[in-house]
Order: structure tokens, then sequence, then C-alpha cells
């Protein structure tokens, strides 16, 4: 076994003791919260390397690189459970995908939360995020890896409402932890069924995990009561936790709500790679859910890929459109994160776990880019999200217009260049040849002609045409939220009240420079999943990829890169055409489409009315439940217990007027009759003796008559 | 069994004190105080050298003591402890001198409150080592008197009737576990605990009951079943089990919040306590011929107490009924050891992570419910007597601290992973998801609207725009960090090393499950 495989353990251990130390330190010491996170993240940045290169080349004829360490956690029924982690290609991407992502977010948290009073506590969530993160990446249980998952959570909920004192940041946090958590439960009965039937939650053992073929095999062939395997009622539960925890439809509503965190939460959390767990979770337990999918006819058809399939397309699609509506640089942002994702499912789905992954890590530099380059905006206009109230920003903010442009571009999927091109196309190339329905691929395109059409609306707004940023002296008139953002991190003085001028500034180093960073990124990935070279996808399966530059030309692939291409540029030339050509004239004007189409408008910019929805329906029926309940307790169950009372009490004062008026009456009749005969014979024997005499006298009249009469 | 009588001593030690601390002037509140401790300290030492008496890898009783009292009635005094009640006897060492800590220093009539804390711990630890159902239900009764008279001398406005509500529901409910036992005395000559699971193992009992007792047409099983529901009721009101649950809210909201730490702390243990130790083993039959609609109240409990917890204001309200949902838990996890259902794979093994995960949610349960009332109890102590969870908003603010601490003990209560609720949860799931998937589905409702409770609470009191009188809310002074710093680093330490306890108790869990045969 290699030394870091044995060692994995640290990867994520050092972001922890960094931010268990944060935790109790003073939050006077700014400097050494920030450099003990970012000096573990490093430090782990460099184990994740370690790893890579273990796992690079290292695939054999038994499939993929895997070294797994087990290890016991407690007992019961006299068995240990046993928890445990494992590097194979899978683990070393992701963890130097996070580690570096990471490494890059906190490095530029430092420019962006420089002037928060709770700069130590931001970097302890952060830590405590990595680590957590870098758990999931690693677990070789699905128990360790819930466990983190929900770890991730935690710190999700808590960097969400890091602004806690603006009740819209409160109530976003809220709503992230409870709708992941309606997913969660799924999982966890998928895990807790899954350890029923397979009798193990580590993924791989020697053959004896649930990953494994002998559990698996089991699994298919056992049938549930509802006719469908065990195996598929398993990982409907499993991704029930994915749909959750990657924002799919419809447990999609948390994750634009959750951009109420700071930006780099958003682009580390809610952009990079919390939100892409749920996608990593369906590749770790993809031979699960491809069990039984027609083994060697390419790729698996099960049902629960099917289900991940439209699932995905349907987010893939739906958050698009969505996107096209929203005014905050943010949301914009976010929505494409759902849009994205689901696309990722779909690539699971259709194409397997090299489709998926590769874009999920091509998405997480790109997306991470354009969340940063948004931070760098809000930034530089004094907290302002609202697109409609920026523009002509390249001139002011050089470097970060051009990375900002890079991952557009990248997101857009604009051709041969960028990553994001080589990692959708391949989506799409799988969804085109999937024998189930074509409709996920259309859906697939359309959403790309809007992700293109979107990415150009905003990058009209936010950088061309002039600023329409000045006509706000000062701020006024901010969306609440962003006041409230500029509040909190700028809260001894605005700096906008001092300058001569609103205009807009370029950020510090800090915050650009891991912006060019990523943006090299952007580009450079691509290159490693293109047909002619598919280096990814070779590495997770454990083969050696060989360079077949005829492939780039073969029909299949030509054709599909054409049409997507033209999709692209049809989305990029109508936006420029409504948003580049001719620039908006201020803030207050009506969208261009809003002019067009106003009823569609306000359809998307309500996201489909599906919070209102949820709203009236299952947070209206909660309340409804508990007061149902509460009220039921109060009057009918406490009704039945107080006329029970009242029952006894009744019962008792029935006792007591009895017990007064019958049989005391009774008895105190008893008693005084016995009383007064007593003192009637009392006083017959007084002891004196005239009336004794009295009565001998008497009784000596009466004895001499009753005689005398008596005698005739 | 002739060793030194630990267990004795563990029950005469707060018993005593309670004595010495009773004969205390009114003018020595003070030394009430620390006596009390002293002698509450005393029992987690003892409690500590039992625990490590223990050997855990032995599975039967323990440290027992064994003498006759009257032979005649088959009344015996006898002690033991397995890993069931070695837990409950820990769990009550550690609750009581937490809520002695947090007894505040204004309190009238001191020596008196001190002294019956003292008795009622002394009545638990009786409760947690009597073998004999007699002794055991003398305990079981005489805890129940300091606990009335503490809520009705020392509790809110609505005391008198609280007190009384909280008496009588649990006498109605004695009085039922009082007549089954003798029922089954009169058909078995019995009251040892072991000596009659031992028959209902053999099948001996229900044989017994139908061939020794008979009331007109009660005959067999009706019998049987009815002497069941006797048992059933008393410990259904307990723990408690919807619908026999409405004296909780109104106790809880009432009691002076330390006394409330005791009652969700321990007392709601005694409840789930007998139903393992009595109900479990003396009454599988008649329990699996109900099972369904058992199963049934299980969920209804878990659920309905969920979403009444949702509908409360008062934060003492709110989390007595966030107390009967663990709970739920636990009766779920009891439940379905009875379960027949023949798909399970190594049904043994389901049926013991379901008792471990209900050993471990009661103990969990003790410490994070009693934890959290302490910080109601804070929180009431600088609000000036306020507690509703609508007084108060963006306290974190100002309490960083105190938010911070509470957070956790609120995560632990939600069952975060890494916090103690977690293992004890899923290890309930675990066993009950093979053996009723429906019942155990159902529950994760629960689980859900737990969440939603939980953190509309912090939401409300925590987060938000500071309350503008609330800006001199203090934090947590020095001595308070530590006193609740201390269970909170508890959780911690039990969410990421379970075995702690699952060590002394599986082998005790093994135990049962193999008495059942499966």
């Amino acid at each position: 076994m290699t030394w870091i495989a044995r060692n994995l353990w640290l990867i994520p251990a050092l972001p922890l003791v960094a931010s268990g130390l944060t935790a109790l330190m003073s939050r006077r010491r700014r400097g050494w919260a920030a450099a003990l996170a970012i000096g573990s993240l490093g430090i782990s940045f460099l184990l994740a390397l370690c790893a890579f290169a273990a796992a690079l080349g290292q695939g054999g004829e038994h499939g993929p690189f895997r070294e797994v360490v087990n290890f016991d956690w407690f007992q019961f029924g006299g068995q240990w459970l046993q928890l445990g982690w494992v590097l194979d290609p899978l683990t070393a991407l992701m963890v130097v995908m996070v580690t570096l992502v990471g490494l890059l977010i906190f490095i530029f948290s430092v420019g962006y939360m420089a002037e928060d009073e709770n700069f130590t506590r931001f970097f302890c969530f952060l830590s405590l995020f990595a680590a957590a993160m870098l758990g999931v990446v690693i677990a070789n249980s699905l128990l360790l890896f819930f466990i983190c998952w929900e770890l991730v959570g935690l710190t999700s909920y808590l960097l969400i409402g890091f602004w806690y004192h603006k009740p819209s940041a409160a109530a976003a946090a809220k709503k992230a932890f409870i709708t992941t958590r309606i997913g969660d439960l799924g999982l966890l009965l998928g895990m807790v069924w899954l350890y029923a039937e397979s009798g193990t939650l580590l993924f791989y053992n020697g053959g004896a995990g649930c990953l494994e073929q002998g559990a698996l095999t089991a699994m298919l062939v056992k049938g549930t009561a509802a006719g469908m395997a065990v195996s598929t009622g398993i990982g409907l539960l499993v991704f029930l936790g994915a749909v959750g925890k990657s924002g799919q439809v419809p447990l999609h509503v948390w994750l634009p709500d959750a951009m109420e965190g700071p930006t780099p939460v958003s682009a580390l959390i809610h952009a990079a790679t919390m939100v892409a767990a749920g996608v990593f979770l369906v590749a770790r337990v993809y031979p699960l859910m491809a069990v039984g999918g027609g083994v060697g006819q390419g790729v698996p058809v099960t049902t629960v890929l099917t289900v991940v399939t439209w699932i995905g397309a349907a987010t893939a699609l739906f958050a698009a459109s969505v996107a096209v509506a929203q005014n905050d640089i943010k949301r914009i942002l976010a929505y494409s994160t759902v849009s994205q994702l689901g696309y990722m499912m779909m690539g699971l789905g259709v194409g397997g776990v090299a489709v998926g992954m590769f874009h999920l890590i091509t998405h997480a530099f790109f997306k991470a880019l354009l969340f940063l380059g948004s931070g760098s905006v809000i930034h530089g206009c004094h907290h302002e999200q609202d697109v409609r109230r920026m523009g002509g920003l390249k001139g002011f903010m050089p470097v970060t217009f051009v990375t900002y442009a890079i991952g557009m571009l990248a997101l857009a999927g604009f051709p041969l260049v960028f990553s994001g091109f080589w990692s959708k196309d391949e989506i799409l190339h799988a969804a085109h040849g999937w024998s189930v329905s074509h409709w996920p691929f259309y859906m697939g395109l359309a959403g790309a002609f809007l992700t293109a059409f979107y990415m150009t609306r905003q990058v009209a707004l936010v950088f061309f045409g002039k600023y329409r940023g000045a006509e706000q002296a000062g701020g006024q008139g901010r969306e609440q939220g962003s006041a409230g953002e500029a509040a909190h991190t700028h809260h001894s003085s605005t700096p906008s009240l001092h300058h001569s001028s609103f205009a807009p500034h370029e950020s510090p180093s800090v915050m650009t420079g891991p912006l060019m960073v990523l943006a090299v990124f952007a580009v450079a990935l691509g290159w490693f999943g293109t047909p002619a070279w598919p280096w990814f996808e070779a590495f997770l399966n454990g083969h050696s990829a060989e360079v077949e530059l005829g492939k780039l030309f073969s029909g299949g692939f030509l054709g599909l890169a054409l049409l997507s291409t033209l999709i692209v540029f049809a989305g990029l030339g109508l936006g420029w055409w409504l948003y580049g050509r001719r620039t908006r004239a201020g803030a207050e004007e009506p969208d261009v489409m809003e002019q067009a189409r106003p009823d569609l408008w306000a359809l998307l910019k309500n996201k489909f009315f599906v919070d209102e929805l949820y709203e009236a329906t299952v947070i209206r029926g909660n309340a409804w439940v508990s007061r149902a309940c509460h009220l039921a307790d109060r009057w009918v169950l406490g009704g039945a217990v107080q006329l029970i009372a009242w029952l006894a009490t009744g019962v008792a004062w029935v006792d007591r007027v009895v017990d007064e008026f019958v049989i005391n009456l009774g008895f105190d009749g008893g008693c005084r009759g016995l009383r007064e005969s007593g003192g009637f014979f009392a006083r017959l024997q007084q002891g004196r003796v005239q009336p004794y005499l009295r009565a001998l006298g008497w009784g000596v009249v009466v004895l001499v008559i009753v005689l005398m009469v008596w005698r005739d | 069994m002739d060793s030194f009588p630990w267990l004795t001593l563990l029950t005469l030690l707060p018993l005593v004190g309670g004595i010495v601390v009773v004969g205390l002037g009114a003018g020595q509140a003070r030394m009430a105080r620390t006596l009390s401790l002293v002698f509450s300290l005393g029992a987690l030492a003892l409690a500590g050298v039992l625990w490590r008496q223990f050997d855990p890898a032995f599975d039967g009783l323990q440290l027992g003591e064994r003498h006759a009292w009257v032979p005649s009635l088959g009344i015996e005094y006898r002690l033991g402890v397995d890993g069931l009640g070695l837990l409950m006897v820990m769990l009550t060492a550690v609750v009581v001198p937490l809520s002695l800590l947090a007894v505040p220093a204004d309190l009238s009539r001191a020596p008196l409150y001190h002294a019956l804390v003292l008795w009622l711990q002394a009545g638990l630890f009786g409760t947690f080592t009597a073998l004999n159902f007699f002794h055991w239900f003398l305990f079981w009764e005489l805890s129940l008197v300091p606990a009335f008279f503490l809520v009705k001398l020392w509790g809110g406005p609505q005391r008198s009737r609280a007190a009384a509500q909280f008496f009588i529901y649990t006498m109605v409910g004695s009085i039922g576990l009082l007549l089954s036992f003798l029922a089954l005395f009169l058909a078995t000559k019995q009251f040892d605990f072991f000596e009659l699971a031992r028959l209902a193992r053999t099948g001996g009992l229900n044989s017994a009951l139908t061939a020794e007792l008979g009331w007109r047409e009660l005959t067999g099983r009706t019998l049987v079943l009815l002497i069941f529901a006797g048992a059933f009721l008393g410990f259904a009101v307990k723990i408690p089990i919807v619908p026999f649950h409405t004296w909780l809210p109104l106790a809880y909201a009432e009691a002076p919040t330390p006394v409330t730490m005791l009652l969700t702390g321990v007392m709601s243990k005694m409840g789930v306590y007998g139903f393992l130790r009595i109900l479990l083993p003396i009454f599988p039959e008649p329990a699996r011929w109900v099972l369904k609609p058992l199963l049934a109240l299980a969920v209804l409990s878990i659920g309905w107490s969920a979403f009444a917890a949702f509908a409360q204001r008062d934060l003492k309200r709110m989390l007595g009924y966030s107390s009967i949902n663990h709970l739920g838990y636990c009766v779920l996890g009891m439940l379905v050891v009875f379960s027949g259902r023949e798909a399970v794979v190594d049904g043994g093994l389901q049926r013991a992570a379901a008792l471990n995960g209900v050993l471990l949610q009661m103990f969990n349960h003790g410490l994070t419910a009693a934890t959290l009332f302490l910080f109601v109890g804070l929180i009431e102590r600088r609000s000036g007597g306020l507690r509703g969870v609508d007084d108060f908003g963006g306290i974190r603010k100002v309490a960083p601290v105190l938010t911070g601490l509470m957070g956790i003990a609120v995560f632990s209560s939600l069952g975060l992973p890494g916090l103690n609720g977690f293992v004890g949860e899923f290890l309930i799931f675990k066993g009950a998801f093979p053996l009723a998937p429906w019942a155990a589905a159902l529950s994760t409702l629960g689980l859900l609207v737990t969440a939603i409770f939980l953190l509309s609470l912090v939401q409300r009191v925590f987060h938000g725009p500071l309350a503008g009188r609330w800006r001199g809310f203090p934090d947590l002074t020095l001595r308070e960090r530590w006193l609740a710093g201390a269970p909170v680093a508890l959780m911690a330490v039990l969410g990421v090393y379970p075995q702690l306890i699952l060590g002394v108790v599986d082998p005790t869990v093994v135990n049962l499950v193999r008495q059942f045969g499966f």
C-alpha cells in the first residue's frame, strides 16, 4: 500500500484541526486565523497531489487503481461497524479539485472579507467545511460519507447565515438545511436499507463491500414488495439525497436563496464543491445504480439511471430558463449552477461516471471563477449586486473583466478553446446515443442555447455600456440584501462616501490572483477530455489514453460538435443583439424581454412560482398540521383528561352529597336519637333521691289503681 | 454475589444526604447547596467506580446483592446491574449535579429543595438497580413524591395544576402496572423480573395465567392481553407515548427549570427502562399479537409530538414536546424487536442494532435534553422569566458564546452526525427499517419536523436584528461557560466515540436478543 493511501486521513484532518484551533482563538487574531486555514489547506493540497500522483498510471487489468483502509468504529450485536477511506482515481481527482479550488477561494476571501468583524469565525467555518468536504470525498463507507455529508450541510447552514442579523440570510440558511434534509432522509433510509441487505456499508472491502459484485448481485436478484429489485429501491432513495444536495428539481429551491452568504462561500460551497457532492455521490455508488443494466453493451440503462437522467435534464432546462430573467448577479450564477448540476446528473445517467465527473471538474473551476469574479465586481461596485445598476465595468476592472469573460465563455461552451465546450459536448453526445429517449438530448441543447444567452446578457449588462451605478448616490435604493452585505463588510465606513467619486475600482491582487489561476484552468482542463485524447475517462477507468486525432473528425462527434457550436453561437448572438448592441439607458428601464413578453418574463422572473407553490402547500400544510396537533392536544386529549377529571370531581361531589345528606343525616339522626335517648335515660339516673322517691310514689299509686281496677 | 454492597451504598448516599440537608435552617442556603452538590458528586464518583468495576465482557448481572425480605410473598431485596442499569445509573449521576448547579442562587426554602432533589436521585438509583417487582415498584413510586413537591412548591403560576396532573396521571399508570403484577403474582407466585422472564421464555407464563386465573369470560388470550395492557399503560404514561402525554408539556413548563432537567433527563427514562427491563422480556407474546397498533402508536407519537412542538410558543413546552418525539424513537426501536417479518437478513443483528440504538438514545437524550433546558434556564434568568420563542431576536450578536454552545446542543438534538444524537438514531433506524419498513420510513418525518422547529427556534431567538430591549443581554459568565461547556463537550466526545457506551451495553443487548431466541 502506498504511503499516501495509508495516510489519506491527513487531508481532511488538517483543516479540521485548523478549524478547532480557530474556534478557540480570540476573534482578534485575524492574521492567525487566515494563516492557519490557508496553511493547513495548502498542506492538504500537497498531500492531495501526492495522492493524485499515486493514482496516476496505476490501473491494471483488474480495473482502476484502488487502495482502502478500514477501521473499527463501534460495536453492536457483537460485531464491529467499520469506517474507512479509499484512494482511487475518483477520490484523487476530487481531493485535488477541492483542495485547489478551496485554497484559491480561501486566499480570495482574505481580501473579500478583510473588513468583516467576524473574520476569524469565517475562516473557522471555512476550514470546517473543507474538512467535511474532503471527508465526503475520501470516505469508503456510506456511513462516513453520510456523516461528512451532513457536516458539510451544517457548515453550509452556518455560512449562508453568516450575516445572521439579516432576516433574509437567517431564513435562507434554515431553508437550505431543511430542504437538503428532506433529501438526506431518503439517503438515510437508502443507507439503512443497503446496510440491511448487504450487511456492510463499506464501499470496497476486498470483495465484501457493498459496491462489489457479491452484494450487488444479491440485491439485484432480490425483489421488493413493489416488484422492483432491492437495488433499484436503494438506488432511488440514495439518489434522493443527491437531489437535495445538488439542487435538482424539485428540491432546488434552497440553492438560489443560499446566495445570501458571502460570495466566497457561494463560490466554494454553492458552486464548486458541496453542491457537486450529490453528483459525486451518484458517481461513487454508480455500480449500485447501474447494476443489472445490460453489462457489456456500452452504457448501462437501469430504472435508477433513467430517473437520474430525466431529473437532470429537467433541472438543466428549467434552471437555465429561470436564469434568463434574474437581475441579481449572483442569482443568475446560482440558477446557472443548478442548471449545470442538471447536466452533470444527465451525464451520469446517459454516459456514465467519466462523462458526469468531467463536467463536474471543469464546472468547478469555471464556476468558482465566475463567482469569485462576481465577488470582485460586487466588491468593486461597493456591494451592488443588481446587474441593472452596473455596466461598463470592463474599463474599471480589466483583470476581472478578462477572467470573467473566460469563465463565461467556458460556461457557455464556446467551441474548442474552453473546457466547458468539451465537457458539455460529451454529455450531449452521450445523450444523443441514449437508447431510452432523445428528449434529454433536445432538452440539453435547449439548455445550452439558454446558457449562452443568459451569460451574454449578464456580461453585457455588467461589463459593457456605461456605468449606471453612479446615479445612486452612495448606495441608496439598493436591494435590501446587498445593503446588508455592505453594512456588514464595511461596518466602519463605506469607502464610497470618502472617495471623491463612486466609481467602481479593481480589486486588490489577493483577489485577482486567484481569478487568473482559475482562468487558466477554465481553459486548460478541456484538453484532458477531448475525443482525440480522452485522458479523463481513461484515468477514471484505469487504462491509458492514446492520442487519436482522427476521432475528432469522425462522423458522430463532428456533427454534434457543429450543431452545439451553432446553438451556442445562436445564444451568444441573440444575447448580444438584445443586450449588447444597444445597452440600456438607465437602471430603472424595463428589460428588453419584459417589454416584448411581460407575461413570460413574469413567469421566469418569479421562477415559475415554485417557491410560492411550496409556500402554499408544504409550508402551509406543515403549519396547519402543527396547529391541528397542538389544538387536538389541548382540546381533544386535554379535554378528555379534563372530562375524566370532571367526572371524578362529579363522582366525588355526588359522594359528598350522599355523605352529607343521606349517610350523614342518617348517621346524625341515629346519633341524635342515641344522644336524646341517652339523655333521657341519663335523666333517669341522676342519683338524686327525690325523683326516685317521686317515681316510686307514682308507681305505687299507679299499681294500686291498676290492681283496684283489675280486681273488679 | 456477596461482595461489597455497592448498589445499596449508591442508593443510600443521596438518601442520607437528603436527610442531612433537610435538617439545615432556612438561613443556611449556601450550605445546603454545597452539601447537596457534594453528595451528588459523591454519587457520581460512586457511579464512576461502578462503571470501572463493571466487566463489559460478562453479559449477565453484576454487583448483585440478594437477601430474603418477605419470602412467603416472593419478595426479595435483590439488586444488580447489567449494561442497561449501569447506563441509567450513570445518566442519573451525571444529570443530577448538572441540575443542582443550575439552581438559581436566590431560591426560597433551599434546604428542602435540595433534600427533595437528593431523595429523587435515591429513588431513581433504586429504580434502576432493583430486580424484584415489589422493591422496584416501591422506588418507582417513591421517586414520584419528591418530583411532585418540587413542581408543586417551586413551580410556575400553574404549578398546582401541573403537579396534580403529573402525579395523578402517573398514579393511574402505576395502578395498571400494579394490578398486572398482582395478577402475575397470583398466577406464578413470583415477583422476580428474571424468573418471570424465564417463565415467559419457556411459555410457562401464559399457561400459568390461563390455568390459575380466570374471571368470568376473561380467559386465555384476552386475559394475557389485559395484563399486558396494564403494564404497558404504566410505562406509556411515564415515557410518555401519545395519547398518554398531555401531562408532560404542562409539567415541564411549570416545573422550575432545574427540575425540568431532571424530569426530561432522567425521569422520562424510567418508562423506557421499565419497557426494556419488564415489558420486553416478560410480555413478548402479547406484544407480538398487537404489534401493528403499537407500532402505529409509536409513529403517531413521533409525528404528533414533532408537529405539536412546532406550534408551541414557549421554549419549555416546545422542548417538552421534542422530548416526547425523541423518546418515540426509543419506543419504535423497542417495538420492532417483536417484528416477525420474514424477509429480514440476519434478524438478530437488526434487533441488536435497534436495542443498542435505544440505549444510546436514552443516554444521549438525557444528556442533550437536560442541557437544552439548562440553556433555557440561563436565558430565563437573563430575561427576567421570559422564555417565549417570539420574545427575543438577534441575541447571537450580544451573546455569541451562549448561542454557540446552545447551538451545538440544538444540533445534537436534531441528530447531527459528529454529535451524540446521531449514532443512536442511526442504529434505531438501521434496526427498525428492515424489521418494520413502513414504520421506520414514516418516522423519518419526525426527524424532518424536528429540524424545522429547532432551526426556527434558533432563527427566532438568536438570529435576525437584535431587539432593542436585549442590547444589554449578558453573555455567559466564566462559571456558566464551564457549566454549559462540560455537557456540550461530552456530546462531542460521545458523537465521535460512541463505543464508550456501546462497549458497555452491547453484551447486555446481545444477551437480551439471544433470550428471545432469534
